[in-house]
């Protein structure tokens, strides 16, 4: 499993010269970073990793908002025709977005958004609270009724009672779902490929995607490529590791 | 309750379904719009510039008699067995090992361990996962060529996704590769949940590792099992990122999939109302697969 990116690593640091002469299996003889930083001047990496972070930041805040302003009405309202409408978002979460992208891609251009971040972020965010007012739904419709009651009883509305109790109890879950939110963003390909076509506003994935894609690059390139590639999320891995795997876990039980 | 008591200090009370107004205005705009739109032009025969032709269901028409289409989708059944049924096999198993014999004998921590490595392709852009094997199938210098030679089996050294025979066979072990950690992690906890004194009594009874997996393991972690080989299904008939990156559909339409083709048919051959019934006909399978297992989940929960 983790094989492969011992291997890309390996790679990642010999020079063309020594690639060739000795084949992707042997050690590296040195540190040589000129393909790393090649990769990194040709793609312009640090605007992608920006661009990357920005995108997939601005919506994992922004779904989990809207994420626990529908969960609140679906689970602690519990609103007439719950089921249904809990459904109607399940399935809009399970919906291929080939089933969404021409339309998307048309209206962007009509409405003056194709090209932009804005455009990404405001699909993004959309798709994602769908999977987000699932999971949080079925936790804050088991959420203690005395402890909201208690809270009215003191005279607090409930918008008051969202942001001031509901919302840091659920803090847990929530901060399970800013993780999903931000690596699902990150990872996501098509709509990004589709609406990103200038080099300045694109994603690292899909920088990555569309460079293999024109396969223009030489072994060591590829390998710096792909390790600049797998960093941020080997980052993303250590740092929210059991956030992951909670998630994952309630996600499907639930 | 008492709180009317209290109603001086709550003036306003407005219901509880205005939290949902601006989650309904984005899903109006972004997902509903957009989806009626992709049906509406799947009925049309248009380029994506000018006026729409309407055509009734030319389009799906078509696509009974296209044969490049029928062979996407029979490359999609092939994905189900490489993101689905086999990961779940294989998750399962592996599950159990780490679960009863690793977790048990070496030590939670080198099962967790164990478990992230597995997991760690799940959290990968796919277009990394994509170049990271593109390189390593590469015909010319790729590492898994270059490895045959090294241990004397350069006589199978082949072009593992150029070779028509070949790229829906290595795509597909790719997505083994991605898929497998998915299912671990989840049979992990599932097995978590499940009562260990059953499975020390049948140890105790002498019954094998095996015969314990089979009889004891499985048939409590039976609605995980479920779930996941749903959500693996719908996941496999969803797939694109990994066609584009690593065989672009090729060669030859070897690897090609739904998704793939009906984005074909919108940027690249410029036959949207085509690619629109292509989408739309995917959009129903999958989401009458959704239903099925939205339905077996809320049972399998009823039932713990």
């Amino acid at each position: 499993m983790v094989l492969p990116f011992l291997v890309v690593v390996l790679n990642a640091v010999k020079s063309p010269a020594e690639y060739s002469a000795n084949g992707p299996l042997s050690l590296p003889e040195g540190m040589h970073l000129d393909g790393l930083r090649d990769f990194w001047e040709r793609v312009d990496f640090g605007r992608k990793l920006v661009n990357s972070v920005l995108i997939s930041g601005s919506v994992a805040v922004l779904a989990a908002v809207l994420s626990v302003l529908n969960a609140y009405a679906i689970g602690i309202g519990r609103i007439k025709g719950r089921p249904w409408v809990l459904a109607f978002f399940v399935l809009a979460n399970m919906l291929p977005q080939e089933a969404l992208v021409y339309p998307v891609y048309y209206l962007s251009k009509q409405a003056g958004l194709y090209d932009t971040r804005l455009s990404v972020i405001i699909v993004f965010t959309v798709i994602q609270s769908a999977f987000g007012t699932y999971l949080l739904s079925s936790v804050l419709g088991a959420f203690p009724k005395e402890v909201i009651e208690a809270a009215r009883i003191d005279g607090a509305n409930k918008w008051q009672v969202l942001w001031r109790v509901v919302v840091p109890v659920s803090r847990p879950t929530i901060g399970v779902l800013l993780v999903f939110f931000f690596i699902w963003t990150w990872n996501e390909f098509l709509l990004p490929l589709v609406m990103l076509i200038s080099n300045d506003n694109q994603t690292v994935s899909v920088a990555l995607g569309v460079l293999q894609g024109q396969r223009l690059m030489d072994a060591t390139m590829t390998n710096a490529a792909a390790l600049l590639g797998v960093l941020p999320a080997f980052c993303f891995f250590l740092i929210f590791q059991r956030t992951l795997t909670r998630g994952i876990a309630m996600g499907a039980v639930k | 309750m008492s709180s009317h008591g209290h109603g001086v200090r709550r003036r306003r009370e407005y219901p509880y379904a205005l939290f949902l107004i601006p989650g309904a205005l984005a899903f109006l705009a972004v997902i509903v719009v957009p989806f009626l739109m992709n049906t509406g032009i799947s009925l049309t025969h248009w380029q994506g510039v000018g006026s729409p032709q309407w055509a009734g269901l030319d389009n799906y028409r078509d696509l009974l008699d296209d044969s490049a289409f029928w062979e996407s989708f029979r490359h999609s059944l092939a994905m189900v067995v490489a993101m689905a049924v086999i990961p779940t096999a294989l998750g399962l198993v592996l599950a159990a090992a780490l679960f009863d014999y690793i977790a048990q004998h070496i030590g939670t921590r080198t099962a967790s361990v164990l478990r992230a490595c597995f997991y760690l392709p799940q959290v990968l852009p796919i277009a990394v996962a994509g170049i990271v094997w593109s390189w390593i199938l590469a015909p010319e210098n790729g590492a898994l060529n270059e490895a045959l030679d090294a241990v004397g089996l350069g006589s199978l050294r082949h072009d593992w996704l150029g070779d028509p025979d070949f790229a829906l066979y290595s795509v597909m072990a790719v997505m083994v590769w991605v898929q497998l950690g998915f299912p671990l992690v989840i049979f992990m906890a599932g097995l978590q949940r499940a009562d260990p004194s059953l499975h020390e009594a049948a140890e105790l009874d002498g019954a094998s590792w095996w015969r314990r997996f089979w009889h004891v393991t499985l048939p409590q972690i039976r609605p995980e099992i479920t779930v996941v080989l749903l959500w693996c299904t719908i996941a496999a008939l969803k797939v694109f990122g990994a066609v584009y990156v690593l065989t672009k559909g090729g060669p030859g339409g070897a690897t090609n999939v739904p998704s793939y083709f009906s984005f074909q048919s919108f940027f690249e051959k410029t036959q949207v109302g085509y690619g629109s019934a292509v989408s739309t006909a995917l959009t129903v399978i999958i989401l009458a697969l959704a239903l099925v297992a939205l339905r077996l989940q809320t049972r399998a929960e009823d039932q713990q």
